[in-house]
């Protein structure tokens, strides 16, 4: 059991997070976030083995992991 | 479930001005994180540079000054000697650091000065639109190489690491990348470590971090994760370059 959150609106839509998640489980949003972007979305929690993987790679900090 | 990562205490939760997957944002976290570890934020004073990274004092929370154009280890180097009790780092780019402040790096290695350097090298000015920097590749197209850097006409890109290492005040000097998940944790332990080392009064320590500025490269963020890793990292090869603080 592990998810992610994102904070929708500081997200910058990089796809930093979407390239290093090890099981492909993030993914971005059809709306775009106040500042404009297409931001991160958990796509699958059901794969998500709380790596932290994204985490490590968010220039913004919008993530946090649970496990 | 229980939180298991998120944001250092050592950094605001405030916007960051930086692009859309610039590397300043996760230096900037690995920073907060070796400071929360380490338990030293209340007595951590960080000098902010030129550059992308001139509004550090609005996102690290901690005590912040500002001295633009190259020159932060000279102003560390009055704050630590006045307070040798607080931990006190420079946070710079290639610009700053290697070109526009080179007579203060070197010096202020030389002098031995117990103080920790972050030292981002990005191989451009990023601020100010993509500029060549000491640390620009051979070949490489910048606003100021249209048809890439020629060693006949502007050198050769500097190796900062090797360069300092040379000099006898230098104790701790260690290159490392933020380019994928693995090599930002080892950047979070050398950082972590050129910390210590201050806390532990051993002397100048140096991380150089091999960053991505994916706008003035025009790439996009993966492409300049990419980039660093099959073009950049063969010419600043990641690893301790010195370490003479056992
Ligand atoms: C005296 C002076 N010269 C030049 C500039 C323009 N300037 C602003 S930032 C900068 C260099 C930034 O490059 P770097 O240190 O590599 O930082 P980056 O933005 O890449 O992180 C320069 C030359 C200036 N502001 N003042
Ligand atoms: S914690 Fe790991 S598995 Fe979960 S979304 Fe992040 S990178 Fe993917
Ligand atoms: S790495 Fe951060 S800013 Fe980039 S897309 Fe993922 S959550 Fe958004
Ligand atoms: S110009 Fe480059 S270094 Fe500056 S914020 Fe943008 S991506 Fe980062
Ligand atoms: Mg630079």
């Amino acid at each position: 059991m592990a998810k992610i959150t994102v904070n929708q609106e500081r997200c910058k839509g990089c796809g930093l997070c979407v390239n290093a998640c090890p099981k492909k489980c993030i993914g971005f949003s059809s709306e775009i976030n106040k500042i404009g972007y297409h931001y991160a979305v958990l796509k699958n929690e059901e794969a998500c083995v709380g790596c932290g993987s994204c985490y490590q790679m968010c220039p913004d900090t919008c993530i946090e992991v649970y496990r | 479930m229980e939180k298991i990562l998120s944001r250092p205490k050592a950094l605001k939760d405030f916007p960051l001005s930086y692009c859309p997957g610039c590397g300043h944002g996760i230096v900037h976290r690995l920073v907060a994180q070796a400071i929360d570890d380490l338990g030293i934020r209340e007595r951590t004073i960080a000098v902010a540079p030129v550059g992308c990274a001139v509004f550090a004092y609005n996102y690290f929370n901690f005590d912040t000054t500002e001295a633009p154009h190259g020159r932060p280890p000279a102003v560390a180097t009055g704050i630590k000697r006045t307070n040798p009790d607080k931990i006190v780092f420079t946070y710079q780019g290639d610009g700053d650091l290697a070109a526009i402040g080179t007579a203060e790096t070197i010096h202020c290695a030389n002098r031995g000065e117990n103080i920790t350097v972050i030292f981002i090298n990005n191989a451009n000015y990023g601020m100010t639109g993509g500029q060549m920097a000491p640390t620009t590749l051979l070949g490489q197209v910048t606003e100021t190489t249209p048809f890439g850097r020629d060693p006949l006409r502007e050198g050769y890109p500097i190796n900062v690491c090797e360069l300092l290492a040379g000099l006898k005040g230098t104790k701790y000097i260690e290159r490392v990348s933020v380019c994928d998940a693995p090599n930002v944790m080892k950047a979070g332990k050398a950082i972590k470590k050129a910390f210590q080392n201050q806390v532990e009064g051993r002397g100048y320590s140096f991380i150089e971090v091999v960053s991505h500025c994916p706008v003035d490269w025009g790439k996009t963020p993966l492409e300049a994760t990419k980039w660093v890793k099959d073009e950049m990292l063969k010419i600043f090869p990641l690893g301790i370059i010195k370490d003479e603080t056992k």
